[in-house]
Parts: C-alpha cells; structure tokens; sequence
C-alpha cells in the first residue's frame, strides 16, 4: 500500500493506494467519488476525464501513487448544492444526455475547452472533444451543448 | 514507489532501483498495468522533474524528455514535423499526459513523434548517476518496444539540428482521430544542410528510415537547387514513393495489411515531397 | 396550497415536447449510480476465469491452490452450480459455468470472491485447468455440412426459415447477383457489465444489475442458483447504454452464486477486455442474393440464402434468424420470394441481439442489390427505390400487408430533397483521415449513396408480449403527484421521459415521479425491438386513464369537476391502478413463414454523402440525410437522439467497426483496436421526422430506436461505391477494399450456393 495524500475537489483528502492503482480507481473505490466512469481504462473514452493541477488528462491513465500532493478536480466539482455549472446545465437542456455513461467525462473536457478557448468553432470542439467516446449520441447534441454552454457563459 | 524530485533525484532513485519501471505521463504504462500485462515491484515517477521539461534552441534543438505533445504544440520548438506528429497523437487528455521520454522509452514502432526523430537524424541523450551517453535515434531502438536504455538509465532528451520549415508528418488510422498509427511517415528537408531525412513508422519492426530514398530527393534538390520552392513532377514523386515503400518490412496485424502499408506509405510519400518542396 | 387539476394542455412537459430527461441533472452531475458504482461496506470483489481454447475437453480443475490466498473467500466451478442448470435467453443451452466442454475462447470455466480486485485476479492466475484442446469449426457455413465438428449434440443449426412467396422458380429479363459479408459488430456500450449480488435474511439473493429485461434474467437466473424464483429479486442499476448487449445473461448468475456462498455482498464488474468477451454480438453474416426485375426496375423476384454465425450459445439466434428472413427483400412490393437463412453453431464468440436484430444484415445485401439492379436497368438509385415502395396495404415477402406506415416512395423523395453539404472543405481535420494530416484536398472523392430499411416493431410470431405499469396518485407535503413504476429498464434511451410526458398528458398532474425499476412489479419485457414506447408507454397510458377516471368520478361524487375542485380534497386516499397492457396477437410462424407474424414496421431512408481518399483509402462521412416514420414524435428531441445515435452506429459498421475473430480467437478487445466512431468521425445529420400514426399505437406513436442503424450502412457504403466505383461486397469496408489491394469481396465468396437454396448444399468455390 502506498500511503497517498490529494487535494480532491479542494479538500485534502489522506488516503492509500495499491501498487499499480489508478487514480480513477482510488476517487472511485476509496474516495466515494463515481463521477470518473470506468469505460475503457486505457486512455481511449475519456469517461473518467479530471483535471489534473488544471489540465485534462484521464484518471485511469494517472498512477495514484505518482499523484501524491497534487490538484484533483473531478465532476463532483462543478456546479453548487444548487445550481448546476453551465455546462451540465447546457448538457441536460440540449439533449446531450442519453445513457449518460459518458456526460462527466464530456462535462469536464467541455469546461476545459471553454476555458481555453471561449467561442470554438464546430471543428475546434470536434478536435477537443475527440477523446471522449459516447456510444449513444451520435455526438450532434454534444455538439449544440458546447455551443449554448459556451453562450451561457460568455456572451452575456 | 518513488517521486523524483528534480533529475539528480531522479538519477539516484533510478541507481537505487535499477529496474524500476519509469512513468512520466502513464499513458503507455498504465494501459499495461490496467490491463493486467505489467506489475512492475518498482514505479519511478519522473513527471515532476523540472529540467526535463526545457527546450532549448540555438541551431540545434534540445527538447526534454518531460515535454509534453501539448507543449510541443504551443509554441515554436524547432520542428514544424514534431508539431503536426504531436497532433496526430491520441486526444487532449493523452496529449496532456504523454511524453518525449514516454514515447521513446516505449519504443513503440507505432509511436508518432518517433519517425520525426529519425527522419531529423536525432540523438537520444540517456543518463544515468554515473555517467551520460549520447546515442544516434537510429541505433536507439532493438526491436518493437525495445531499446539500448540500460537498468538505471533515464532518457533526458532528444537533440537534432534546427533544419528550417521544409519537414512534415502524416499518418494513416482508420478513424479521423484517436488512433495508433497503422502507417507514419516524416519527411525532412534540411536545406541549409542539403540533407534529406525520411523516417517510417508502424512498417517494420523499428522506426526505419529509407536511405534510398533520401539520396534520390536529395539528388533532385540538388538538381532544382536546396534553397528554391519546387514542384517534383508526377515521375520523380512516384519513384520517391516507390523507395520509400520499398524500405519498409511491414507485416498484416489487426490494424492493417502489410500491402496497404507500402501503398500508403508511397502515396504519403508522394504527397509529403510536394509538400515538401513547396517550402522554402 | 390550492391546486386544482390543469387539462393536460396547461401541463408542461407532455406528449410531443421535448422537455428534459429527469435523470439528466444526476448524470450530468456524476452522481447517478450505475451498476459499476455500487458500493456497500464490506462487499466481495468477483472475478471470472475464462478459457483461452475455442473448443477443448476440460480434464480438470485444480483451484486448491487459489483458496489457500488470503483474502479469496470462494472459488466455484462448476461442481458448485445445480447439476443440469443452464442458461439462455431463447433455448437453455449454455452451463453457467463450462463443464467437461468450453466451446468458445471466452466461455466461463471458474469464479472467485475476494477481498478486493488485485487478490481476486491473483486467485484466478492460480486456478489451473487442464485442456484437451479439440479441432474447432469456426466457419459457419462449413459448419453446416455433415462431416462438421460438432458444437453441440445433433447438427450445428440453431434455427432456420424459410420464406416462400409466390413463384419459387419465377423468371426476368434483368437478372442481377451478389454475394455479400457482414462482419461482427459489438454493441460497446461504455457502461461495462455489473453487478451487486447480497444475500437476503430469507436465503435469498438480491441482484442490483444493468440489464434491458429484469423478468427475463430472474427467470434464468433462480434454477442456476438453485432457487425458487420468490427468492430471488431483481433491481435495475443505472445502465450505461445497452443496444441488445445486455438482453443475455452475463454475470447475473455468477454474482449471485458467489453471494450465496459467502454469505457476503458480491459486486462484479466487467473491464472493457472482460466485457468483449463476456457479451454476445451482433452476427456476421454471409449473403447469397439474386434480384430479378422488368427492364423498367420493377421487382419480379428476389431469391437469397444467408448464414448467420450464431457462435457456441442459441442466444436470441432463433428470432435473428426469422429477422432476417423476413426482411430479406426489403420494404419493396416484390410478387415472388425464396428466402432461406440459417444460425449456424460454430466455435466462435456467441452473438445475440444488437440494435437491428438481424434487419441490418439483409439489409446491407438487399440495398447493395437494388444499386446493382437500377445500373443494369439505367436507373437511377433513388427511381428504383420509389418505383418499388411498399405503400399502405402492400404485402411483404411474408404476406403481412404494411398498415400505418408512411410510403417508402415519400421517405426516399423527402431524402433526395434535402440540402447537399457545401464543398469541400480545405482543412484536414474534416477530410479523410482527419487528424493524421494526410490529405489536404489531394485524391478527394465524393459520392452519394441511398438506402431504406425496415424492421418490426415489438415482439413477433406469437410471443406473448406484455408490459405491466402500476400508477398511483396521491398527496404529499409538495402537494399532488403520480407515481410510475414498471419494470422498464432505462438504458438511455429516455423512456423514463416517455413515462412521465404520458402520465402528464393523460392524468393532467405535472408531478410524475418514478419508482426504481424491480421485480416487485409484473414485467415490462425487455428494452429492445424499439418496443418500450408502444408497450410500458401502452401500460402507462391505460393505468393513468384509469387513474383520471377515477379523478373525474372522485370529482362528481364532489358535486364537481376537476376543473373547479382542489385536486387535493380528491387525493385523500391514493389512487392506485395496475395494468398489463398486450399488443394485437401475432401469428406464429408458418411453415413458409406467410403470416401476420408482426406487430407493425418502422421505416427509415438515408442519404450518405461521403469524402474518399482514394490515395489512402480513408473515409470521411460528410452528411448523413435520414427520413423516418417516427408515427409521433412523443418527445422530439430525444427522438433525434435515437436516430443521431443509430446513425452512428450504422457508420461505424460501415467503415471501422468490427471485433476480428481468427480461428475462434478475438483480435482486438480493447478500445484501441475496436475503433468506435468519435465525434471527428460522425457527420451533422438532417433529420426529417413523418409522423404517420399507427392506428394500434399509443399517440400513434412507434418505435425509434433501430432503424437508424438499419439503412444508414448501406446508404454509406453505396456513396462510397458512388465516389470509387468499387463493388464493396463486405462490411466494414476496409481500405484495402478502396484500394483495390483486396479483392474488396466477402469470404462469403470462399463458397458456391445458389441464392435461395440450402446452404447445407454449399460447395467451396
């Protein structure tokens, strides 16, 4: 066992992990934390996207143990108690949640796409959002959704 | 497990452990481990080692092995094929993560900056807490996912002469983006040094290069002069495309036959020589 | 608080708006829990053995030494399981775990509980079992001829049809034939297999599982258990997508076994190797065809023989069979049919259902011969389709007349209307091969390619299909609500939305909260055959019409109406109404399968407008244009999604997506190596809904979920054909088969059958 500390979601969170545990593993087994879905465990769905110290990366790919000291912000993250984060907000009134396997992974790609990058194009979204796989869309709601979350949160 | 602090941390873990299993951005490793393939007793993590994250360029260009292919592609590092071939790789999320050192340290025939690395005739700078060693790209890689890095050695970099505009990469998957390279191919045009570097991935068992046929589009820059745009005709691109696809030893995998990866590779060929030429 | 009851027209969020999902906030939180995200203290971790062989005799088991690990808590074979259980969703046939035999590389041999993931995977490393490996048949029409390796006892043919309409022998000028593949699709949902088993005080099981028919898995699972079915239950998980693979049996069995034994909570979960082989797929197929027609294009026969690889388990091959004989010549008027199709057992992976359910491999083959067939005739591709459209009251090849169905002649003009894409575009990234770079414009094709496609709706030829919904009106603190619950599964395709736009609609409350779908409740049938709308929506509406009529009544007794009586004062005791709600019988199967086997039909078009790289062979699907007769649209929006969604999954068997099996062994389980469509892949698509009622559905109101992955292949693949001018024979199209380095045709051309004739006559070509 390794003995791990994190910053998840703003709180520091002291937990463990075994050798070869991924961190998707342990925000989901250890730190009651499911929002980071286990598709693919190896880097090619993007179900299980958090930022990492700011950037995407997938969790499944990011050794716990490696992880130790740093910035974890997943799904769970976004929105209040209330009120949902434009982009989910934007997700759920496009129609861009069907099985919904894939929406927390989509849902923290999109955020960090627009905060790089505020008004993308059709074909910037499509490049940024390449790594996330959704079986059930046919990704032309996802797309609508990028575009009124990115609406929602920058023209007014 | 252990986190290197800065490189000579990193050196002397790796001494202490010299069989540990070195992780940067996971994105190859933790797929084996994920799957079950590897259980390595050590991990050394060396993502957080701040040196390897420079680039430097002064004529020659020496990229740190922690460059991520996000930072390859913001901003200029000195190689207009290393950006496109950084694009090409994976999504944003693996772009992120991975790695210079992950994708030679894999030395993986599929891996996407690897035939840039060739093509530019690069050295792969490897070190350990004893001693450093310069080793040219084309001797780096023994095999698929094998090379000369030794027990307790950690790849710092890669260096390569600064050779102008006039390079590019392009690789064939059967999806518009997320995929392992079934064909790759880097063309490098250096005019100021009038050499020609052609670097093959995803045909053969190492990265290859196509000495062949380097010499004949150096002989036909020689011809139309190093320092002009040029328009190879549908003759001299044709017999490039032949040479090059001569030089691969591809085989039929999952991901393709080894007939469509010499066709593939020609007509890459054909068209990287155009693209090529017209930069001058 | 003084509400009286709105008519429904005052009511948000009823049939035909498309007002949000109720489980879209908790998805796009991450706090919707799916199967995989179940979690109790102290629960076991389960893990599977599985055989690496695609046919050996089992000579033993040695799992002492995987006992002896700490933390591993049961390792169970098949001396643990009920002597003679089996398992299966149309014929019992496969052990719940491999006895003497494992008949496909993949097939279950040993189970193991432990303290968590790492010890129980260390367990299975330490299980050793001795095979005698066996030859293995792994190609379904060989395995059909006498001198096969048998997969089971008796010959290798799960089910066969026959389809005999008019004139066997009937004769045309213009004869056009055509031999052709389908290769093996997998659903891929992202949501892996899972489960959480715990043991009930009674010594029973609970099963909290992702599955589309709770009913169904419980009354295979309790005889492998060794339970009377009242002990054990059944709650739905959050499913994470499905398309027909979770219709079988996966680990609901094994879950349960390994909770009863320790007397722990068990929870599986399937990894996306695991789940590769732990479902069914869709068949492969081989298809024979010969089109006959007048010089004009119009149909005089159509004669075909196809195989499908049903793999070592039945399955739902019976029903995938009579699938795709009956819709073998597609919607088209045509006088005279020969129709054969046969499940083959071989040593390969067991296929089952997935969206399209047998439709969607005649229908590659029968579009691809309506193309041949307008080129022979000089016409063009969208004329033949609407010279011989199926209009209301024409019979199908099974004598069954089309009733409440748009004309197929109206689909394919609406799609041939619509707007073209622009020009090409000049950025790489929209071009073939995307983001590899490769062609800038260089070698670019572009072609058109039209197909249309049908399939039933609701279960066929005398099944009795039903579903039962249970609606309750009461008060609470927050005032009025209707309560739902029926053992539907929501697999994601928004029935849960249906539910609750029919409660609103016909009871006139707007809160409809629904109850977490069990076993409690009678069955809802499965999640599939796009059949939830017409049959839980069925059940649903007449449980609430009940309900509102018991409102009205309540109200008269008032001296009222509910339009000028507090809704409140009629709620003092609940209202509660459970009803099961049938469709229309269905005729079983005849002998030459002419009969009114089917509920109804579901009709789409679609137009493909594709780029080729005809230097690299590379595809990019630039538009896709669809019509579909959706009957009504209860809630648009998540009608496009289905069909956006169908679509797809069409393109991806059109052009990536295949699971590779050689000589009974999978190539590539993983996600790297089955490519599944990404958004840079997947085109805008024009959706035209027709909404041309069904007199027997609720609102009118068909299925949606399958056609658009029916027609939208074949609509690919002829504009691929279009751009290259090559006869692309085989799905997925490979670029080799662009390229011309491949013959581009099927391995079904590895064999001789006269289309229409028995393949057991096949010879090696």
């Amino acid at each position: 066992m390794n003995e791990l500390r994190l910053v998840v979601n703003g709180v520091e969170r002291r937990t463990e992990a075994r050798d070869g545990e991924s961190l998707m593993t342990v925000l989901r087994e250890r730190l009651a934390l499911p929002g980071s879905k286990n598709a693919c465990e190896q880097g090619e769905c993007g179900s299980c996207s958090v930022l990492l110290d700011d950037a995407l990366v997938c969790s499944c790919l990011v050794l716990a143990a490696a992880a130790h000291g740093r910035d974890v912000r997943t799904v769970e993250s976004l929105g209040s108690a209330g009120e949902l984060h434009p982009v989910q907000r934007a997700f759920v009134e496009a129609g861009a949640v069907q099985c919904g396997f894939c929406t927390p992974g989509l849902v923290v790609a999109t955020v960090a796409l627009l905060r790089d990058n505020p008004e993308p194009t059709d074909i910037e979204i499509r490049e940024a959002l390449s790594g996330n796989l959704c079986r059930c869309t046919g990704y032309g709601t996802i797309l609508e959704a990028v575009h009124r979350a990115a609406r929602e949160m920058y023209a007014g | 497990m252990e986190i290197a602090r800065d490189l000579d941390d990193a050196l002397a873990l790796a001494a202490d452990l010299p069989e540990a299993e070195l992780i940067a951005g996971g994105t190859d490793l933790m797929v084996e481990i994920n799957f079950g393939r590897k259980r390595p007793e050590d991990v050394l993590a060396i993502d957080r080692v701040a040196e390897l994250r420079e680039t430097s360029r002064n004529g020659r260009v020496r990229m740190g092995a922690g460059v991520t292919y996000t930072a390859m592609l913001q901003g200029d590092h000195g190689s207009r094929a290393i950006c496109e071939a950084a694009r090409t790789v994976g999504s944003p999320q693996i772009r992120n993560a991975g790695t210079l050192g992950g994708n030679l340290g894999t030395a993986s025939p599929a891996g996407d900056l690897l035939p840039v690395l060739a093509a530019l005739d690069a050295t792969v700078l490897l070190r350990s807490a004893r001693s450093e060693r310069r080793v040219s790209f084309g001797d780096f890689m023994t095999g698929p996912k094998r090379s000369v890095r030794r027990p307790g050695e950690v790849i710092v970099g890669a260096e390569w002469d600064d050779a102008g505009p006039a390079q590019t990469f392009m690789k064939v998957g059967t999806r518009n983006a997320m995929v392992i390279s079934v064909a790759g191919l880097a063309l490098v045009v250096d005019r100021a040094r009038r050499r020609v570097g052609v670097g093959l991935g995803s045909c053969g068992p190492t990265i290859l290069r196509a000495p062949e046929a380097e010499r004949f589009a150096a002989g036909l820059f020689d011809e139309a002069g190093w320092e002009r745009a040029t328009a190879p005709g549908e003759g001299a691109r044709r017999e490039f495309g032949a040479l090059v696809a001569a030089a691969a030893r591809p085989i039929d995998d999952v991901r393709g036959t080894a007939a469509f990866r010499r066709h593939v590779l020609a007509v890459m060929a054909g068209r990287a020589l155009d693209r090529v030429g017209a930069i001058a | 608080m003084t509400s009286t009851l709105s008519t429904p027209t005052r009511v948000r969020g009823v049939v035909g708006e498309s007002t949000p999902r109720p489980d879209g906030v908790p998805k796009v939180k991450g706090e919707f829990a799916y199967a995989s995200d179940l979690w109790r203290d102290d629960m076991l971790h389960g893990a599977t053995l599985r055989s690496p062989h695609p046919h050996a005799r089992i000579l033993g088991i040695d799992t002492s030494q995987a006992l002896t690990i700490a933390g591993v808590h049961a390792v169970l074979t098949a001396a643990d399981v009920p002597a003679g259980a089996r398992f299966g969703l149309m014929r019992r046939d496969q052990p719940p775990l491999a006895t003497d035999r494992v008949r496909f590389a993949g097939e279950a041999i040993a189970i193991v509980a432990a303290d968590d993931i790492d010890r129980a995977r260390e367990a299975l490393r330490a299980i050793r079992v001795e095979y005698e490996p066996l030859p293995a048949v792994t190609d379904p029409i060989a395995a059909l001829a006498p001198e096969a390796v048998l997969v089971h006892d008796g010959e290798n043919v799960i089910d066969e049809v026959q389809v005999l309409h008019g004139d066997a022998r009937a004769v045309a000028p213009v004869v056009v034939t055509g031999e052709y593949e389908v290769g093996m699709q997998d659903q891929a949902a992202l949501g892996p297999e899972a489960g959480l088993a715990v043991p009930d005080d009674d010594g029973g099981v609970t099963l909290h599982v992702a599955t589309q028919w709770l009913h169904e898995d419980l009354g295979q699972i309790a005889p492998c258990i060794g339970l009377p079915m009242e002990k054990v239950r059944l709650v739905l998980a959050g499913v994470g997508g499905a398309f027909g693979a979770r219709e079988d049996v996966t680990l609901q069995i094994h879950a349960c076994l390994l909770a009863l034994r320790t007397g722990r909570a068990v929870r599986m979960t399937y990894g996306r190797e695991e789940s590769f082989y732990g479902h069914v797929h869709r068949h492969p197929a081989r298809l024979f065809y010969e089109h006959g027609a007048r010089p004009d294009g119009t149909l005089v026969y159509v004669r075909a023989t196809i195989v499908l690889d049903g793999g070592a388990y039945a399955s739902s091959s019976p029903a995938v069979v009579a699938n795709a004989g009956c819709f073998a010549a597609g919607p088209y008027r045509v006088e005279n049919a020969l129709v054969r199709c046969v499940g083959a057992y071989t040593n390969n992976p067991p296929t089952g259902a997935m969206r399209g359910f047998g439709a969607v491999q005649s229908c590659f083959a029968y579009e691809a011969q309506m193309d041949r067939l307008a080129a022979a005739c000089g016409i063009d591709p969208v004329a033949i389709r609407a010279r011989n459209g199926l209009v209301e009251g024409d019979r199908v090849i099974t004598d069954q007349p089309l009733i409440g169905s748009a004309p197929v002649a109206e689909l394919v003009a609406r799609i041939a209307a619509a707007p073209l894409p622009a020009e090409r575009s000049s950025d790489p990234l929209e071009l073939p091969g995307g983001a590899g770079n490769l062609t800038h414009g260089e070698d670019v094709v572009r072609g058109v390619g039209y197909a249309v496609g049908f399939k039933n709706v609701c279960y066929s030829q005398g099944f009795d299909d039903f579903a039962t919904a249970r609606v309750r009106v009461l008060r609470d603190e927050d005032g009025p609500v209707v309560r739902v619950h029926t053992a539907a599964a929501e697999v994601g395709q928004g029935l849960v939305t249906i539910c609750q736009q029919i409660a609103r609609t016909e009871v006139g409350i707007e809160r409809v909260e629904l109850d977490r779908a069990d076993t409690s409740i009678g069955s809802a049938g499965s999640s599939s055959a796009s059949r939830q709308t017409w049959m839980t929506g069925g059940a649903v509406q007449a449980a609430c019409r009940e309900a509102r009529a018991e409102l009205e009544a309540r109200a008269a007794g008032h001296g009222g109406t509910l339009g000028t009586i507090d809704i409140q004062d009629l709620l003092e005791a609940p209202i509660d109404r459970t009803v099961t709600h049938r469709h229309r019988p269905t005729e079983e199967r005849t002998t030459y399968m002419q009969d009114h086997g089917h509920v109804a039909f579901l009709l789409a078009a679609h137009r493909a407008v594709v780029d080729v790289d005809t230097g690299t062979g590379l595809v990019k699907v630039v538009q896709v244009a669809t019509a579909q007769d959706v009957g009504k649209a209860i809630n648009p929006l998540a009608v496009i999604g289905q069909i956006e969604g169908g679509i797809a999954q069409g393109l991806g068997l059109a052009v990536m997506e295949e699971l590779v099996v050689r000589d009974g062994l999978v190539h590539n389980a993983s996600f790297t190596d089955y490519l599944l469509p990404t958004i840079l892949d997947m085109p805008p698509v024009l959706a035209d809904l027709v909404e041309h009622p069904h007199p027997d559905a609720p609102y009118g109101a068909k299925g949606v979920g399958e056609p658009p992955a029916i027609s939208s292949t074949p609509a690919i693949v002829a504009a691929i054909r279009s751009a290259t001018g090559r006869a692309l024979s085989r799905v997925p199209v490979r670029p080799d088969d662009i390229l011309g380095l491949s013959d581009g045709g099927p391995s079904a051309a590895a064999w001789r059958i006269v289309p229409g004739e028995d393949p057991r006559k096949a010879v090696r070509a």
